[in-house]
């Protein structure tokens, strides 16, 4: 049944997003929560681009996060930009130079270097922003962002009741959601995953691996950083957490607890993590120790993740 | 603006020393661990901490700072072999990235837990009265807790040389960071020596941990920064290198000191501009060898 189920969505697997998270509000026992899922999910969707497909174990995809959610919040608060869309774009826009910037740094090494490298260019993003306090709001986070409505031509809708606002993510996410089914399928994605399996040989079919990598890293980034951009939306206010190496983690974590590598792993991990924050931080306020004694049993015991183990895919 | 006395800069240099002592003790252990099972431990920050937080237990048991500097690190040395065996030897032969992924998760459990145990406020651990006090080194005063730092960090990176360099368990070490496969194959039970190697790099940790702590206190995420920073020490000074990682420790501990000292606003970031600097010049760090275990 199961895995029935499991291989329609995975013949469909933009549709069967889009079914399952239109009705998804009404799931779940309060709808902030389906928001932060899919905001969460998309996060998680980038960074497992990089990780799940291409094989490169980012610690410090904070970075792009952090990016795209200063970006769009500068942009509103600071800039007092009246558009969603260009505030959207100036997050994208700095999560994308970022990751153009990381990547040439963080790419020059592999494997084990890499983690190390991806985590201290995060840090550094961090530290920039916590003293740049005229900019970022430093310690206190950026404050005063204001959700403009969203604009079609002909159109504008407010989005500041907490539906709204979710079907307004869906329709983000949606679309990220194809893109990254579009790169996917592409002999791009192809490449991606040949990396994965093995670079050398990669290289030595001709492909030019390190430019790949690169390309992968940026589009990781901007998926993330589109992610940041739509929380910052959420939230109006930008934490300086956002770039700090938790945030970093906290991604890695989702990705295994759903499923490396595989096309919806990223949203039931998001959800199973925040269902876990949830249930767990009424019960006792040390909820890391829970979470992570919960990963080191997932990384022991359930590589693939929830989703990876349920559809018995990578 | 940088009108300073020769004496101030000649103290801030010193305090910068005993921090580069640190930083060494915590990337050797990095470094070795790294050179003979290709496992980055995430979870040696939080060994740090343990070794602070065990040395301030023995201490209240035995009312003595030495003995709590003799069984801290050998406590934390004990519970790494426990980490090998139980937590990493699993995942030998899986993703190379398993074992930082687990060790990522044992970190968060260790800090939350320290956390837990002894609350979140941080403690003082007082250095034994023989240590109390400054030394007169001509051009300033030096506390000499922290000169006993310096001393037992040299004593014991010297040892840890003999100790690869001239006993046959260290060749087995080194000869094994070089070509697993071929030593397993004259015989070797290299499980144990992974087990060994894993424990002393987490004493070294633990003893970091101890010596920094009638310095810097003991607390919860007093290993979290420390980590990232030996991370870069350990690129810096070129992954598996025991030079590399004494050279490196101490580079970047004046690195921490001085802008500390000259532009506070920068000293977070000077070490990740040191890193950044040596790897488009040296991607390999500065001693170590090209293509070595990427």
């Amino acid at each position: 049944m199961i895995r029935r189920l499991a291989a329609a969505v995975r013949a469909h697997p933009v549709l069967a997003f889009l079914v399952v998270f239109a009705v998804f509000p009404f799931l779940v026992p309060y709808k902030a929560l389906a928001t932060q899922v899919l905001i969460y999910g998309l996060f998680t969707l980038g960074f497992n681009l990089l990780y799940g497909y291409t094989g490169l174990l980012s610690f410090g995809h904070a970075a792009y996060w952090g990016l795209g959610a200063y970006g769009t919040g500068i942009a509103l608060a600071k800039l007092k930009l009246g558009s969603l869309w260009l505030a959207l774009g100036a997050g994208l826009a700095l999560a994308g130079l970022g990751g153009a910037v990381g990547g040439f740094f963080c790419l020059r090494r592999r494997g084990i270097y890499f983690a190390m490298l991806t985590l201290a260019f995060a840090q550094v993003l961090y530290f920039i922003a916590f003293h740049l306090a005229d900019v970022t709001g430093g310690d206190d986070g950026l404050r005063g962002i204001q959700v403009p409505p969203v604009t079609l031509p002909g159109l504008s809708v407010p989005i500041t009741s907490s539906l709204a606002f979710y079907y307004f993510a869906l329709a983000v996410v949606g679309v990220a959601v194809f893109a990254l089914k579009r790169i996917l399928d592409s002999p791009f994605g192809a490449v991606l995953q040949a990396i994965r399996e093995n670079s050398d040989r990669a290289v030595a079919c001709g492909y030019d691996v390190d430019r790949v990598k690169h390309l992968s890293f940026v589009f990781s980034a901007l998926f993330c950083g589109l992610a940041g951009a739509l929380d910052a939306l959420r939230l109006t206010v930008v934490p300086v957490e956002s770039l700090y190496w938790s945030t970093s983690g906290q991604v890695v974590i989702m990705t295994l607890l759903g499923g490396a590598g595989t096309f919806f792993g990223p949203f039931v991990g998001a959800a199973t993590w925040l269902v876990l924050q949830d249930r767990v931080s009424v019960v006792t306020e040390s909820w890391a120790l829970v979470i992570g004694a919960v990963f080191m049993a997932f990384v022991l015991f359930l590589p693939k993740g929830l989703w990876g183990t349920l559809t018995g895919s990578r | 603006m940088f009108d300073v006395s020769a004496a101030a800069l000649a103290a801030q240099l010193f305090t910068g020393l005993v921090l580069g002592m640190i930083f060494v003790l915590l990337a050797i252990g990095l470094s070795l661990i790294f050179g003979l099972m290709t496992v980055v431990n995430f979870a040696h920050g939080s060994f740090y901490m343990l070794g602070a937080y065990f040395g301030f237990v023995l201490l209240g048991l035995s009312g003595s700072f030495w003995v709590a500097l003799a069984f801290a690190p050998l406590a934390v040395g004990v519970f790494g072999l426990l980490v090998e065996r139980f937590l990493i030897r699993p995942l030998y032969g899986r993703n190379p990235d398993d074992p930082l992924l687990l060790t990522f998760g044992l970190s968060l459990v260790l800090v939350e837990s320290a956390r837990v145990i002894w609350g979140k406020i941080g403690l003082t651990l007082d250095p034994p009265a023989a240590l109390a006090g400054a030394v007169n080194l001509g051009f300033t005063w030096f506390p000499t807790y922290r000169l006993f730092v310096i001393a037992v960090t040299i004593v014991v990176v010297v040892a840890l040389w003999v100790f690869l360099k001239r006993t046959n368990v260290g060749l087995v070490i080194r000869a094994g960071s070089r070509d697993p496969l071929m030593v397993a194959a004259l015989g070797v039970d290299l499980r144990r020596i992974r087990m060994l190697v894993f424990g002393i790099g987490s004493a070294l940790a633990g003893l970091a941990g101890i010596l920094a702590g009638p310095m810097r206190g003991a607390y919860a995420e007093m290993g979290v920064t420390m980590i990232i920073e030996s991370f870069v020490v350990v690129v810096v000074g070129g992954m598996g290198s025991l030079l590399g990682a004494v050279v490196a420790g101490l580079l970047i501990g004046e690195v921490v000191s001085l802008t500390t000292f000259f532009a506070p606003k920068l000293s977070d970031i000077a070490v990740f501009g040191v890193m950044a600097l040596v790897l488009l010049l040296r991607p390999s760090g500065l001693f170590g060898e090209a293509g070595l275990m990427e």
